[in-house]
């Protein structure tokens, strides 16, 4: 079992995902390059943080169209598990893995700090380790994490409960005074038209262990070798 | 190359070389120098490169000690922090730059520091900055720190190194000038530091990173002079890139865990020039290249141009011979630049090549280390007497304390910085346990991705006030206001690096500030163990003749081992004792309730016992060693009052105090004097004998003043109470203030 993090030119939060799925969660991880064209003996995709192509146009825009990024459309369509943090997830968004777009924060400035996140499903890849409701603290590091989408597309994440995460206060409440960037119904993650794909803005690998914080973050990666380990017995 | 004008004293002037300088490099290179050989000169004698004004004073700093891994001389300096490993550091002023275009001036800021450290084979692991601006009341100051920090997270968050740490003044003695001083820390093996050096004759020189163009010609003489009146000096600001910075660091990265190069260097000011002939002189070498194959973004460049651009994220490399593919397919894996552009020789020239002439031929090791140094008059300062004779007992007491508590904690330099901070990705590399607002940063130590149980804490500082009013002292207290800041987070203070922020070295009373604020830092650095590693000056911070406050930034790094955890400021629970280390005297003096209410920037600073500053922090260090300490924080800019206030806003809790005149002291000395050596820290009940125990053994003065307790803050003296003002409405005073400020509206 090997979890491929993929690294574009800029990405910056690859290391930090190495460290908590290879040292942390003691699982094998493979860096792979960006104009790599094959995932053979990948189990699962991570498209780490960071600013790939500098993100002088829009975030993403320019990875979209990396090499593997193919690959990665193929991988998804098979069911497996692709999860887009940060960067990763504007590129999933971007490459229309996954649906809406993630616009400047309405602060318009970059805003990095802790923030909680109530967990709206646990029957998913990356979830299973968390209680239906439970509050969760990832820190949050973007200027583009404000998530949008047309009415009809919102109504079917909704609907087919695609949201993963919500911004919330420290109690799960959700409400404005939570939402730090202006995301429509407090949206920090969602997942595909199947759960095996996830883009969240928060970074659960910079809460994963006890030296950096409550640790919450970790069971979000465990839970991913869990399912892993289960899927392949 | 017919365009080229002869080169004459007089243009040598234009290009700010005196007459005697011009006559030196004349017979440095034994006849007429070509125009581009002038332009190189004209930049590596420069202020900003040669050190001219400032060498004579440097050369006291204490530079040596067992933890020294590298001192001065290098691209930065480096600490030993067990393991085998160094913390790789140095600070740098990009003042100039960021007050004409403050948004690039900053991020190439942070662009140059950051290659300065990983160019010796650390990664970086942070960044920390230090700014002074004018009062936020006028627009222009608003937007010079408003676009500094942007400039400042804008290149610091793409580049995937946390801005942890750092510190923000206002005053309008920076109105004109303002001050952005940019620290890097890294991390690297001690036994893998890569200098910069061509050594080996006959091996290649590289050209690695991002092309060449005609940004930034001049950027090094720039910084070199005070501003005018209508000075248009935008084209000498370079714009920087932190996508390929940070292309630029992992393919250095890579290339360096290899045996591929002999020496690396970054181009930094004066570009290809300084890198060629620096590296040259440290091996005693020479550097022969040829410039038609130096990778330009522009067509047509001159060697002038060329030789003077400050392109950023470009670096010179010397590689082993054989290797020059390996370095090639690394940086091309990169899509950066590598070509080869020259080799080293035996000769001891920086030899230049053209189109198959010659355009420049100087030997490296006098360009490079043989520019004129002055021994500039210096004289003291006739403000002095007058602002020092002023007694702060002359003004009238203050009724209110809680008032002054909170007009203190309303000050944009007292009042939170998180407007700041929360712009800066001050989490990535998941290293950071301790985040800006502390009072130091505290980052884990891991060696090949394990953690060490050590921490590094890192803070800058600098009180240009007390230094202004008292070089000397000013100097010293802010040394040891920084070890007070590290120790406070439980660490051993290891060294410094040193941004000499001063006016023209031109007028005498501001060389008297440089040497005494020399003397003041080395006199503290002995006494604290902690020696100068690496650092930087900068001159001219002068508009129209007025100057800046003589403003010494330090930044320091410290350890925290042997088991011992990191400390925060904040009061952490209910009925803890609040215990004050140190004693408070009548030091008024240069204070920010001076400042703040009084509208006064006079008086003697505090006088600083360097004996009894080692003593305390030994002794802060001992009891953390025991780990009953909840909570510590150095008291400093607002004084007592200040300090509770702080830890109370930021742990959620109130606090009970009751303070002592001992018979002498005025109410607002009690609370608002900032006197040294002093802390603020917390322990639980059931500790409080081990603690008056330890502390009682360490002959430091310390009393327990009070409680940590419900949501008001409350001072008595002498038993009476004379501050009582709840929790959320001091931490609203002081949460707010900067954001408001920016709004546009009244600034206190």
């Amino acid at each position: 079992m090997t979890i491929g993090i993929v690294v574009f030119p800029g990405s910056n939060c690859d290391h930090d995902v190495e460290h908590v799925i290879g040292r942390v969660c003691g699982a094998k991880t493979r860096f792979l390059w960006h104009k790599e064209t094959s995932l053979e003996g990948i189990s699962a995709v991570v498209l780490p943080g960071g600013f790939s192509y500098g993100d002088y146009l829009r975030c993403g825009a320019i990875a979209r169209v990396s090499p593997i990024m193919e690959e990665v459309r193929r991988f998804a369509r098979q069911g497996r598990p692709v999860v887009g943090i940060c960067n990763g997830f504007q590129v999933l968004v971007e490459a229309g893995i996954l649906p809406g777009a993630l616009v400047r924060n309405a602060s318009l400035n970059f805003i990095c700090r802790p923030v909680s996140l109530r967990v709206e499903r646990t029957d998913s890849p990356y979830t299973t380790g968390y209680l239906e409701r439970q509050v969760v603290n990832f820190p949050i590091a973007h200027a583009d994490g404000n998530f949008q989408a047309d009415a009809e597309t919102l109504r079917r994440l909704e609907g087919e409960g695609r949201v993963a995460f919500r911004y919330c206060a420290p109690d799960g409440r959700v409400d404005p005074a939570a939402n730090p960037n202006g995301s429509l119904g407090n949206i920090a993650g969602i997942f595909g038209t199947t759960r095996n794909v996830l883009g969240l803005m928060p970074h659960p690998e910079r809460n994963a262990e006890g030296a950096l914080g409550d640790a919450s973050g970790r069971p979000f990666f465990a839970g991913l070798l869990n399912h892993l380990a289960e899927v392949t017995a | 190359m017919s365009m080229e004008p002869a080169v004459t004293q007089e243009l040598a002037a234009e290009y700010g070389l005196t007459g005697e300088e011009y006559e030196r490099a004349r017979r440095i290179v034994g006849r007429d120098l070509t125009w581009t050989e002038l332009g190189i000169f004209s930049v590596m004698w420069s202020e900003h490169c040669s050190y001219k004004s400032s060498r004579v004073h440097l050369k006291r700093l204490p530079t040596t000690g067992p933890q020294v891994v590298l001192g001065p001389g290098e691209n930065a300096g480096a600490v030993d922090i067990g393991d085998g490993l160094c913390a790789v550091f140095k600070m740098e002023s990009h003042n100039h730059p960021s007050f004409i275009e403050p948004f690039q001036g900053a991020a190439t800021g942070v662009g140059g520091i950051l290659r300065d450290v990983f160019t010796m084979g650390a990664r970086p692991v942070a960044l920390l900055n230090s700014l002074r601006f004018g009062p936020l009341s006028r627009p222009k100051n608003r937007y010079l720190f408003s676009r500094v920090v942007a400039g400042i997270a804008h290149y610091g968050n793409c580049v995937g190194v946390p801005t942890v740490g750092g510190e923000v003044y206002f005053n309008d003695i920076y109105n004109q000038n303002c001050l952005v001083n940019a620290m890097c820390v890294g991390i690297a093996r001690s036994d893998r530091l890569f200098l910069g050096q061509a050594k080996g004759v006959g091996n290649p020189v590289m050209y690695v990173g991002a092309k060449t163009g005609r940004d930034g010609i001049h950027g090094a003489t720039m910084a070199s002079e005070e501003f005018g009146e209508n000075d248009e000096k935008r084209p000498t600001v370079q714009v920087g890139d932190p996508f390929t910075e940070k292309l630029l660091i992992e393919a250095c990265m890579e290339l360096m865990a290899g045996d591929y190069i002999e020496g690396i260097q970054d181009m930094g000011a004066a570009g290809l020039t300084s890198s060629s002939c620096e590296m040259a002189s440290r091996a005693g070498t020479g550097v022969e290249m040829n410039l038609d194959l130096i990778p330009c973004r522009e067509e047509g460049m001159t060697p002038y141009e060329m030789m003077l651009s400050e392109s950023q994220e470009r670096m010179l490399l010397v590689a082993r011979p054989g290797y020059e593919g390996k370095v090639r397919e690394i940086f091309e894996k990169w899509d950066l630049e590598a070509a080869v552009v020259g080799r080293v020789t035996d000769d001891g020239m920086l030899r230049l090549l053209f189109q198959g002439r010659t355009v420049a031929e100087i030997p490296a090791h006098p360009l490079a280390e043989e520019a004129p140094r002055y021994e500039r008059p210096m004289a003291v300062p006739d403000y002095l007497d007058a602002l020092q004779g002023f007694d702060p007992y002359s003004l009238a007491e203050p009724k209110d304390m809680g008032a002054v508590l909170k007009a203190l904690l309303a000050s944009p330099t007292i009042a939170s910085k998180e407007w700041v901070y929360r712009q800066y990705d001050h989490m990535v590399q998941v290293n950071t346990v301790v985040a800006p607002g502390s009072d130091a940063a505290v980052l884990r130590i891991r060696k090949d991705g394990e953690d060490t149980g050590r921490y590094l804490a890192l803070t800058t500082d600098c009180n240009s006030r007390y230094v202004m009013l008292n070089p000397y002292t000013g100097a010293a207290l802010t040394v040891a206001e920084c070890a007070r800041n590290v120790v406070a987070s439980g660490a051993r203070p290891l060294g410094i690096t040193d941004c000499m922020n001063f006016a023209s070295p031109e007028r005498p009373e501001v060389m008297w500030q440089f040497a005494m604020a020399v003397e003041g830092i080395t006199d503290a650095c002995v006494a604290l163990d902690t020696p100068v590693v690496s650092g930087n000056v900068s001159l001219y911070n002068e508009t129209l003749g007025l100057g800046i406050y003589p403003t010494p930034t330090i930044g320091m790094v410290g350890l925290i081992e042997n088991g011992r955890q990191p400390v925060t400021a904040d009061f952490k629970d209910d009925g803890d004792i609040i215990v004050l280390v140190g004693t408070t005297n009548d030091d008024l003096g240069g204070s920010e309730y001076l400042a703040v209410w009084h509208s006064r920037e006079l008086g003697i600073p505090p006088q600083l016992d360097l004996a009894m500053a080692r003593r305390t922090n030994d002794a802060v260090l001992r009891l953390m060693d025991t780990g009953c300490v909840k909570s510590c924080h150095d008291a400093a800019e607002g004084g007592l009052a200040v300090t509770l206030a702080e830890s109370a806003i930021a742990g959620g809790i109130g606090c009970q105090v009751g303070l002592d005149s001992r018979g002498v002291l005025r109410r607002d000395a009690v609370l608002f004097a900032e006197s040294p050596s002093r802390f603020v820290l917390t322990v639980a009940p059931a500790n409080r004998d081990i603690m008056a125990e330890t502390l009682g053994e360490s002959g430091v003065p310390f009393a327990e003043i009070g409680w940590v307790r419900g949501d008001r803050v409350q001072m008595g003296i002498d038993r009476k109470l004379t501050v009582d003002v709840s929790l959320a409405e001091l931490a609203a005073a002081w949460r707010d203030a900067i954001p408001r400020a920016l709004e546009g509206g009244n600034t206190p």
